[in-house]
């Protein structure tokens, strides 16, 4: 199972085409997307507009790979659940989203274990054609990371509050 | 303080929220009240306190809304301001979006302490409304060690 997810605040069309054709093309693997309610809506996969937190977690679970934008509420999620992800990042000047951010966060994350990357649709679909090959096998999971932030960011918000 | 504080731990959906969840150890001792825009993560908010060992959190929430959308975030001013009437918070700890923002700058107004946390996302640059939370916020931090600077937000750490 992959599970797609675009996060709930706008469309990533050029995501979702992409990933709903692959799926047009392999009919054996099954797919689940989270998309939103504006913007193109799949025809190959089942999908949902919104999920329950504990929801979307067990959609995390259940998939062999994560396919997201690279947003970090669903890189931190995939990393909190040890799940393996490809991130593609919205585009500023594509309307995608409201600046660069996500690319910059791509640019960061690139080598990190448990983490794909793809610039671009082709390089999507190159990655998951290449993971299908091999059943998914290949899609390295994450890494445990711990369950707070370091203790010197959690340190300086307390002296805040409790001063 | 001789009490326990009150804060207001508030932030949009998304990575915002999942950030804000990763400080609930900043939170112990204190008592808390969580908000954010999806109703849905009221489950989320009490297993987070739950998983502390501390008393159950307050849950609120508000109307999401991005900056071209100015009448969603009028109304979502509006709600800020009777969230934090109710609440009456001593300290109002945001990740973003706008309501955070809004949060700390009306709650200045009721003495309220904020500290503001960028988001992990904004790598490059801070983000608008942390930019403009600046004068208004106690304590002011990017999670980016290249973006502090002289006159900038602190960086202490990250959620990572």
């Amino acid at each position: 199972m992959i599970f797609l997810t675009i996060g709930t605040h706008e469309p990533f069309d050029r995501l979702v085409r992409a990933v709903d054709g692959w799926a047009a093309r392999h009919p054996d693997v099954g797919l689940f997307a989270q998309v939103t309610p504006g913007g193109f809506q799949p025809r190959h996969m089942a999908f949902a507009h919104r999920l329950a937190p504990a929801d979307y977690r067990a959609r995390m679970d259940a998939a062999r790979l994560i396919v997201a934008h690279a947003g970090m509420g669903s890189i931190i999620t995939a990393m909190d659940r040890q799940r393996p992800i490809l991130v593609m990042p919205r585009r500023g000047h594509l309307g995608e989203t409201r600046n660069d951010h996500q690319w910059a966060t791509v640019r960061r994350l690139e080598g990190t274990p448990g983490i794909l990357v793809a610039d671009d649709a082709d390089a999507l679909l190159a990655r998951l054609d290449a993971l299908a090959e091999g059943g998914f096998a290949g899609a390295q999971s994450l890494p445990p990371i711990a369950p707070y932030a370091s203790d010197a960011l959690i340190a300086a918000i307390r002296a805040a509050v409790f001063s | 303080m001789d009490r326990r504080p009150r804060v207001l731990a508030i932030s949009s959906t998304g990575g915002h929220w999942v950030q804000l969840l990763r400080l609930m150890p900043a939170f112990d001792g204190a008592d808390l009240v969580l908000a954010t825009s999806d109703p849905a993560a009221r489950a989320d908010a009490l297993a987070a306190r739950a998983a502390r060992g501390e008393a159950a959190p307050g849950f609120m929430t508000f109307p999401e809304a991005n900056r071209w959308q100015k009448a969603r975030l009028a109304a979502q001013l509006l709600r800020v301001a009777a969230i934090l009437i109710a609440v009456r918070p001593d300290a109002i700890v945001s990740t973003g979006a706008a309501v955070g923002y809004f949060a700390i700058r009306l709650g200045r107004l009721m003495g309220a302490k904020g500290v503001w946390i960028d988001s992990i996302a904004n790598v490059e640059e801070l983000s608008m409304a942390g930019r403009k939370v600046a004068p208004h916020a106690h304590l002011w931090l990017t999670q980016w060690p290249e973006l502090a600077e002289e006159g900038g937000p602190d960086f202490r750490g990250a959620v990572l």
